[in-house]
């Protein structure tokens, strides 16, 4: 169990800044996801909690202790790079045992851990069977009892499941997350994929250009992104973003979108060009004369739903329809939005605006 | 453009039976997805219509008229394959003017000009026809060999996973320009994939194709909607179709069902503890998804949610009978 602080850390390569100055605190016991495009910092500085990057300037705290400038094995953490190896001549029992061997342990306590971790991961019955004879499943499993069997302090683990078909990656998604569970160890873990992202984690760290835009839960994230790359990052199809023609008075409830008053949360400040917030799922169609006029300029089908793109006034908004419900192209109809659900932008400096509803809202995770 | 017939096409490759006596119609401008799994018999049943390979039984037809002796060549069919096969030594624009310039069609420059900057135009890559082929991003020489395939102006194209190698966004991006290309020029279109997105949304009709044959035709909601059989319910759909055990339905359906299925957006959610709760496993707000879990069986829900289920949560969930598929114990589905 460990808690692991990051104050102002920083790391560049000559004249490339990887990580900009970035403080967080990642609980004890919760599953964390640094999530971002690739180049964003996120795997730097996964490295640097591991050991396997020094910083330019800043500190890591593992439990209170510095263990900034500590080689990789100095600290109790394990990190995981590929889930998914197994030695294929050996058996499960050897391939559970093979870790702890290499560290020296004795040999009763390396035959109760690796039970330990059978029975955690239900797959005793399989200790004695070959690996090559698994199926899918119960190989994926034996991998990740591979991985946990030193019961480290923390995981870490760079995109585990990246070589793993889309299938797969589903199932090992579910199985990871009900063995933190059961397990509640710290685990940091880097991903650019936002379904692993907002399946796995208890936090989110939304990281892009070496800099951490939000830490939050997974709701939060998704209600309230705190800029309009997130916002973007986060959810498919994206949120729409809409510009207001008037400018944003601080205390109003009612905004002019494309000439049709739209009721919002009240704002909490004030703002010249703001950006109208809605996602696809919280857009709903009515009839022509019901809210912002709008026309079907598209649709898609994908079995559960349909998305519908349309044209309006304020420009194009894509709606998540229910397959029960065919937009027609062209047809003419009227939408209006789930009013607790809108948020605003600043378009200039794109950051999230304050309203009565994000005003509520309490990060569940420190950053700077 | 024109229409494409296949009758009785079966098609061995050693002991293996690779498109089994395949029929299929194609219409005149038909955007049409054969969809299935790899060996399904996608790719074999693309390159017999191209030519590239001989049936062992049966004929294929261009407009009515049988095809099956001609040469690739002679098919006025364009191929677009997984792999974009530019020439890395050509510019993009001698790439996509390289079809034209071959000895059986001798098109004047004036004219491959013309044709060349309309398909870049249409594709979105006219600022790059100087670059070399190897100069540009994935999404880039797809778009080109796409390119080399249009301005021949062919009568059908083939399309044999042409969007798998490209990452998700330029997927989808790439995906709905294809739609919007085909819509425009009225192209006729085989399409194969086992990706059902690209199926669901590309296709004006689907073909799901399962060990060389054809399991069910028809448009995608038909597929989705009225399933012939179990094996195509679970092809379509994503989270993909929940198959319960029959116990918990027992008394109230046919006593010839085998399985029961329900698509995820039709089971029904309520928070809470009850008789009959689950436990929550997973919810994803990004996908709109809930798995839980109860005596071992987990089933997903589709559901737009206000909040978040936690793991470990209960909740109750039902399966209301209108909703649900019936399969006997061949996997055909019984009528409802």
């Amino acid at each position: 169990m460990a808690e692991i602080q990051i104050r102002q850390l920083h790391k560049s390569f000559s004249d490339f800044v990887a990580v900009k100055s970035s403080s967080m605190v990642l609980q004890d016991g919760k599953f964390v996801v640094l999530l971002g495009p690739s180049g964003c910092g996120k795997t730097t500085t996964l490295r640097m909690i591991a050991g396997l990057e020094y910083p330019t300037s800043g500190q890591i705290m593992l439990d209170g202790a510095d263990v900034t400038y500590l080689r990789p094995r100095e600290r109790d953490i394990a990190m995981v790079f590929q889930l998914f190896a197994l030695y294929p001549h050996m058996g499960v029992r050897d391939n559970l045992e093979f870790p702890l061997r290499n560290e020296g342990l004795p040999r009763a306590e390396v035959q109760r851990r690796v039970r330990e971790v059978a029975e955690i991961l239900r797959i005793e019955h399989l200790l004695d069977s070959r690996v090559g004879g698994l199926a899918g499943g119960d190989r994926q499993r034996v991998a990740l009892g591979r991985a946990i069997v030193r019961q480290p302090k923390a995981f870490l683990m760079d995109e585990p499941l990246g070589t793993l078909d889309a299938e797969f990656r589903e199932i090992m998604c579910l199985e990871l997350r009900k063995l933190h569970d059961r397990l509640k160890t710290t685990t940091v873990f880097v991903t650019h994929d936002q379904n692993e992202a907002m399946a796995l984690a208890d936090h989110i760290v939304v990281m892009n250009n070496g800099e951490i835009l939000q830490a939050d839960d997974p709701q939060g994230i998704y209600d309230f992104p705190s800029c309009v790359f997130v916002a973007k990052f986060i959810g498919r199809p994206p949120m729409n973003l809409l510009d207001l023609r008037e400018p944003l008075v601080s205390g109003i409830e009612v905004v002019d979108l494309g000439g049709t008053p739209i009721e919002v949360p009240q704002a909490l400040a004030g703002c010249d060009r703001a950006l109208f917030g809605v996602r696809p799922e919280h857009v709903r169609l009515g009839g022509p004369d019901d809210g912002l006029p709008a026309q079907v300029a598209r649709v898609e089908y994908f079995g559960s739903h349909w998305i519908a793109e349309l044209d309006t006034p304020a420009g194009a908004v894509k709606a998540l329809v229910d397959k029960s419900v065919r937009p027609q192209e062209g047809e003419r109809l009227g939408i209006s939005f789930d009013a607790r659900r809108i948020v605003m932008f600043d378009a200039v400096s794109e950051q999230l605006l304050p309203s009565a509803t994000t005003s509520k809202h309490q990060a569940s995770m420190f950053h700077g | 453009m024109a229409s494409i017939t296949l009758q009785g096409m079966t098609k061995r490759f050693a002991q293996r039976t690779a498109v089994a006596d395949l029929n299929l119609d194609v219409k005149d401008g038909e955007f049409f997805v054969l969809l299935g799994p790899s060996g399904a018999g996608k790719t074999t049943t693309l390159r017999l219509v191209a030519g590239l390979e001989t049936p062992d039984a049966g004929r294929a037809l261009m407009d009515g008229a049988d095809m099956t002796a001609m040469a690739p060549a002679e098919r006025d069919c364009a191929f677009v394959f997984q792999q974009y096969s530019l020439y890395p030594h050509l510019t993009v624009y001698d790439n996509i003017a390289f079809p034209l310039r071959s000895r059986m069609r001798r098109v004047d420059e004036a004219e491959i000009k013309r044709r060349v900057h309309q398909v870049a135009e249409t594709l979105h890559i006219e600022g790059r026809l100087k670059r070399k082929a190897t100069a540009l991003s994935g999404g880039e020489m797809q778009r080109v060999a796409i390119g080399r395939a249009l301005v021949r102006q062919p009568k059908v194209f083939l399309m044999d996973e042409p969007l798998s190698s490209l990452d998700a966004r330029l997927r989808e991006e790439l995906r709905v320009e294809l739609k919007r290309l085909q819509r425009s020029t009225g192209a006729t279109v085989l399409y194969v994939t086992h990706d059902q997105v690209e199926a669901t949304t590309l296709a004006d009709r689907i073909a799901i194709l399962e060990e060389g044959r054809v399991q069910q035709v028809g448009t995608p909601i038909e597929i989705y909607a009225q399933p012939v059989a179990l094996n195509v319910a679970q092809r379509l759909g994503s989270p993909a179709l929940n198959v319960l055990p029959v116990e918990w339905f027992e008394g109230s359906i046919d006593p010839r069902t085998a399985h029961v299925g329900i698509r995820p957006e039709d089971v029904g959610l309520n928070a809470g503890n009850g008789p009959s709760h689950f436990d929550v496993l997973e919810c994803s707000l990004v996908k709109h998804l809930v798995v839980a879990e109860r005596s071992g069986v987990e089933v997903r829900v589709r559901k737009v949610m206000d909040h978040s289920l936690t793991p470990g949560e209960g909740v109750r969930l039902n399966f209301p009978l209108e909703h649900c598929l019936f399969f006997d114990a061949s996997g055909r589905r019984l009528d409802s």
